[in-house]
């Protein structure tokens, strides 16, 4: 179903083709613990354009392509070659189809993904434009939310940190609303979720923007927790203040249900403290262990 | 109610706006980019009294026709304009302006960090989300604008 198709945003991908992807990410992961090579994608190329800089996502395409028999072919710094020559991503993503199968794209401005789309036959996938849209990432959110706790549907989800420039934030929120979740914002008043974000969601989607995390915390199913950037603040003293009162500790996770778990999209700075890595809870190196089944399920389905 | 507006003016040939909503009449001349240096001769009215509407603008222009990306342009702010063009003081055409679903070319994304406003080779491109209130969606980075941020981004 995915066959040949370009992945830019979430709504891209049906809710069939998501249970599709994580029944292949299911057996991605199995192949991947028995230690077998697969041969699905020998003989195809992935190009990876990053104009932004990414360890994770990056790695994990990469890692996911080769696991899968295939190769990848990627430039080292997209930024500093023909970007910084001015050539234009059109241009880039023309010359790029005639060296690959399939075009993995990361850049700084929103639409970018899609752009890139418009110019080749060559399915894209967004690895995030701006703050966007990061489609894979959710995916393997949903898939991990899913593994944890069996389902999705009648979770209570409570998102935390930065909610406004944060990429990963904005797809799930529009993912988790295509399921029957209820969903918990917690931001600082000056990195709240935009209004186009919450004009995208179904009217009926129940969606609380609360200030207070304990509030909800005894309610919450899964805490999903994202980095608040320094770089946001202007005051320097303004950031220690706001990360003070968003930071999960041991006490936080002490009022949690018993059956729920913390992800993080990853790198977490100062948002979970490292004291909480130890508990079970701590769902957010799992989370980041599934991108790769996950992807070389997109992967094989796209190129299938 | 049709004499007060014809009471304004008869045009010999040119272009009338009906039905543009009451008070937007400023704005659509301004669309069509008409100020002091504009030699043809206009008529205007403002919250005049219209059986479909209640109360509604209208603008003659004389020796004057549109362009289609003008009517587009003219639809985002008055989505139930009808435009007819006059001939020798009779109406020869009449039509009704549309509000496309798929806005190309019209309006320029009012997001500083979208793709489409660097030099890529690519026109702003908008999906329409309602007519009333105004609301389209860019189709590259996919932030919505409303009718104030939408008619402030004209190309
Ligand atoms: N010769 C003319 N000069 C200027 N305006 C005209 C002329 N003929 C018609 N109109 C105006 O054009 C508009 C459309 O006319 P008509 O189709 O009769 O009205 P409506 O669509 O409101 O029922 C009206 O506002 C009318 O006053
Ligand atoms: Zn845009």
């Amino acid at each position: 179903m995915l066959r040949n198709r370009s992945v830019v945003s979430i709504a891209d991908i049906g809710n069939d083709e998501l249970s599709e992807i994580f029944r292949i990410a299911d057996d991605m992961e199995k192949s991947l613990k028995s230690g077998k090579s697969l041969a699905l994608m020998n003989g195809k190329i992935m190009a990876t354009f990053f104009y932004e800089p990414s360890t994770r996502t990056r790695l994990s395409f990469e890692s996911a392509m080769h696991r899968l028999g295939g190769s990848v072919i990627s430039v080292a710094e997209a930024k500093s070659s023909s970007f910084a020559k001015g050539e234009t991503l059109a241009d880039t993503v023309r010359m790029a189809e005639g060296y690959s199968d399939i075009i993995v794209i990361r850049h700084s401005m929103e639409g970018a993904a899609r752009l890139a789309s418009r110019f080749t036959n060559k399915p894209i996938i967004n690895a995030g434009d701006g703050s966007g849209q990061h489609p894979t990432q959710t995916v393997l959110d949903l898939y991990t939310i899913k593994k944890e706790l069996g389902d999705i549907n009648g979770k209570t989800v409570t998102i935390v940190g930065d909610l406004r420039y944060g990429r990963t934030v904005h797809s799930l929120l529009l993912a988790l609303a295509r399921f029957d979740t209820k969903v918990n914002l917690v931001s600082p008043p000056m990195l709240k979720i935009p209004d186009y974000v919450m004009s995208m969601l179904p009217r009926d989607f129940r969606v609380d923007v609360v200030d207070d995390l304990q509030s909800v915390i005894e309610d919450t199913d899964v805490l999903y927790v994202t980095r608040i950037q320094k770089e946001r603040f202007s005051d320097p003293n303004e950031y220690q203040s706001v990360i003070g009162s968003y930071s999960i500790s041991n006490e936080t996770v002490g009022s949690m249900k018993q059956k729920s778990i913390i992800m993080h999209p990853l790198p977490r700075v100062d948002e979970i403290l490292p004291e909480v890595d130890l508990s079970p809870k701590a769902a957010y190196f799992r989370q980041a262990n599934n991108g790769v089944p996950v992807r070389m399920a997109m992967i094989s389905l796209i190129l299938g | 109610m049709e004499e007060q507006t014809l009471k304004i003016s008869k045009i010999k040939d040119g272009t009338v706006i009906d039905h543009i909503p009451p008070g937007k009449a400023l704005k659509v001349l301004s669309i069509l980019r008409i100020d002091e240096k504009d030699g043809n001769s206009i008529s205007i009215g403002i919250r005049v009294m219209s059986k479909r509407l209640g109360q509604k603008d209208v603008i003659k222009i004389e020796n004057r026709d549109l362009e289609k990306f003008e009517v587009d342009k003219i639809s985002l702010i008055a989505p139930d304009a009808t435009i007819s063009i006059v001939k020798n003081y009779e109406i020869t055409e009449k039509f009704s302006v549309d509000l496309p679903q798929r806005l190309v070319g019209i309006v320029k994304c009012s997001n500083t960090n979208c793709i489409t406003n660097t030099k890529e080779p690519v026109v702003g491109e908008f999906t329409l989300l309602s007519k009333h209130p105004l609301q389209i969606r860019c189709n590259y980075c996919e932030r919505t604008m409303n009718e104030k941020e939408a008619t402030a981004s004209l190309f």
